[in-house]
């Protein structure tokens, strides 16, 4: 039980990633209106952003950017600098969900034009009934 | 990485998530996730990915939400859920 419990504490930011996605995915599934479900999109991205950077931490560590004096007076340690690699791949992903996010909107609001409403339910028994 | 900082800005992660979907009013649930965009920033800033956290405070916490509030001043703000 005691290791259960480690296993479970040690990791806990872990866990705290999981509710996040989870909390997402219930809003994409089962929100009925549009916005809300773009705004569970958006939790749902940077839960998956905030695994990836996690990956990268080191105790320890600091900021990936080496300083021009160290370079001269002493050598270059990889484990005094965070991985930067995560960060670089997740940068592109965030720009990527803000890109998804605007023509989500942007359909959204053709939606409203022509059916006067962004209520899952009402655009359906709209469209059924043209 | 100070773990103490860590869960409490999770914690309040989890409940501005929450918040953000319950909240009935659109225009309060973009603010909130403008919130909650701006404590991502925070921790990665704090778990040392600064060009990310930066990204996301530019990107995500300020034009993510002015697309959202223009779209709902364009439609509609109220929603049954």
């Amino acid at each position: 039980m005691t290791d259960l419990m480690e296993f479970v504490v040690s990791r806990f930011n872990y866990w705290i990633y999981v509710v996040l996605m989870m909390i997402g995915l219930y809003a994409m599934i089962s929100k009925r209106n549009y916005v809300k479900k773009l705004i569970g999109m958006t939790i749902f991205q940077t839960s998956i952003i905030l695994f990836y950077v996690s990956i990268g931490v080191k105790s320890n560590a600091t900021i990936p950017i080496v300083d021009h004096h160290d370079v001269v007076h002493s050598e270059i340690l990889v484990d005094h600098y965070a991985n930067p690699l995560p960060h670089v791949l997740m940068l592109t992903a965030i720009v990527v969900g803000v890109a998804t996010l605007g023509v989500g909107l942007a359909v959204i609001e053709k939606i409203y034009r022509q059916h006067g409403t962004i209520e899952e339910p009402e655009l359906l028994a709209d469209v059924d009934q043209t | 990485m100070i773990w103490q900082f860590d869960l409490y800005i999770l914690v309040l992660l989890v409940v501005t998530a929450i918040v953000s979907l319950r909240v009935r009013d659109l225009l309060s649930a973009a603010m909130v996730s403008g919130v909650y965009s701006l404590l991502m920033c925070l921790l990665w800033a704090e778990m040392g990915a600064v060009d990310v956290a930066f990204t996301e405070a530019a990107v995500g916490a300020g034009l993510s939400t002015v697309f959202m509030i223009a779209t709902i001043l364009r439609t509609t703000r109220r929603t049954t859920d």
